[in-house]
């Protein structure tokens, strides 16, 4: 099955799709943020794509895309054929509410767990939307671009140390 | 090939110094500090919170090669309980941090604590929002082992360090005042 077989199907089936690409041989598109489980389960049944594994979610933060700052990414595998797609979708950093897919891949769990965990991604549906990596206490969502990666309580390394002064 | 089956006389073994007193004939007279002292320091139990390369090192050292069987320390126990030295070999997690401050909490009085590596000594290379930036944060250190990670002659040498310390602690220290305050720091009573 070529990418462009799975683009006209998907396209025949969902028309709203849009921003198709190919980045290094991988069909990228993306979806409104309230279509995703419907999308997902639709590419889950189908007798033809059957994309029945989910290999990763995962988000990146666009902190110029005004309205559109979150950016949620999930990753499916075909295992018969042996192809990869990857599904986008675009919410604002005010309300990050997409449809979790827990109910429909048991995988998508621990992944949306961890989407939450550092960005913030609120999964609607998801059974237990609770950090996983970071500290219960931590209060903020570290991989947003306005927060520093570096450690906040440490004092002893100051500019001046590293010639920035 | 045959390998030779010895007597063994024990020619190289050694004995620890004997701390200055007063001898004379079938007697010897010198403070419980000294023989306290030496005793604790050539029988530390270490503990090993071994969380990453640094603890491979730690391994080695404790392995044939470098043996620190040598100094005293000849089994791990991996208890708290019952345990001296508490050798934190590796990066900690912020959210690792309240279980190292509990592994201290339920060792038993008197206790040491090594801090082996850049990364239990200082955070190391990971300046970030989810490492601990050194143990020093949580529990009191009393050697630290620069390196990244330390070879284990490094380590072993940070060992010795501590038994310096442990040979002339005084008997008194764990009750006085600067050693309370020590510990109120770090709120632990």
């Amino acid at each position: 099955m070529t990418n462009q077989e799975i683009k006209q199907l998907l396209s025949e089936r969902f028309p709203e799709l849009s921003e198709w690409e190919e980045s290094y041989g991988m069909l990228t598109f993306r979806v409104p943020p309230d279509r995703n489980l419907e999308i997902a389960n639709a590419i889950f049944h189908d007798e033809q794509l059957q994309f029945r594994f989910l290999t990763d979610i995962t988000a990146v933060h666009y902190p110029d895309r005004v309205g559109e700052e979150l950016c949620v990414v999930y990753h499916f595998h075909n295992l018969v054929d042996n192809v990869r797609i990857r599904m986008k979708t675009y919410v604002p950093v005010s309300q990050p509410d997409v449809f979790s897919l827990a109910p429909l891949f048991a995988g998508a769990n621990w992944m949306e767990r961890e989407t939450y965990d550092f960005y913030g991604v609120n999964f609607i549906g998801h059974p237990n939307l609770t950090r996983i990596l970071n500290v219960d206490e931590m209060d903020y969502f570290p991989m947003r671009k306005e927060y520093p990666m570096e450690d906040p309580t440490r004092r002893d390394k100051d500019d001046e140390m590293f010639g920035r002064g | 090939m045959a390998r030779p089956v010895q007597y063994n006389e024990n020619k190289k073994v050694t004995f620890a110094p004997i701390p200055d007193g007063y001898q004379g004939e079938g007697f010897m007279a010198t403070k419980f500090d000294k023989v306290i002292g030496l005793a604790r320091a050539n029988s530390l139990w270490p503990l090993p919170f071994a969380t990453s390369c640094c603890g491979i090192e730690f391994m080695a050292t404790m392995g044939a090669n470098y043996d620190l069987a040598r100094f005293g320390s000849e089994r791990m126990g991996f208890t708290p309980r019952q345990c001296d030295m508490l050798l934190v070999a590796g990066t900690i997690a912020k959210k690792m941090a309240p279980i190292l401050r509990q592994v201290y909490l339920q060792m038993a009085e008197p206790r040491w604590v090594i801090a082996i590596g850049a990364c239990a000594s200082s955070g190391g290379i990971f300046d970030s929002y989810s490492v601990l930036q050194g143990i020093d944060q949580v529990i009191p250190v009393d050697v630290y082992v620069p390196g990244c990670p330390p070879r284990p002659e490094g380590i072993l040498d940070g060992i010795l360090k501590l038994q310096e310390i442990v040979k002339n602690e005084s008997l008194r220290r764990r009750h006085s005042d600067q050693y309370k305050g020590l510990l109120n720091e770090y709120g632990i009573q």
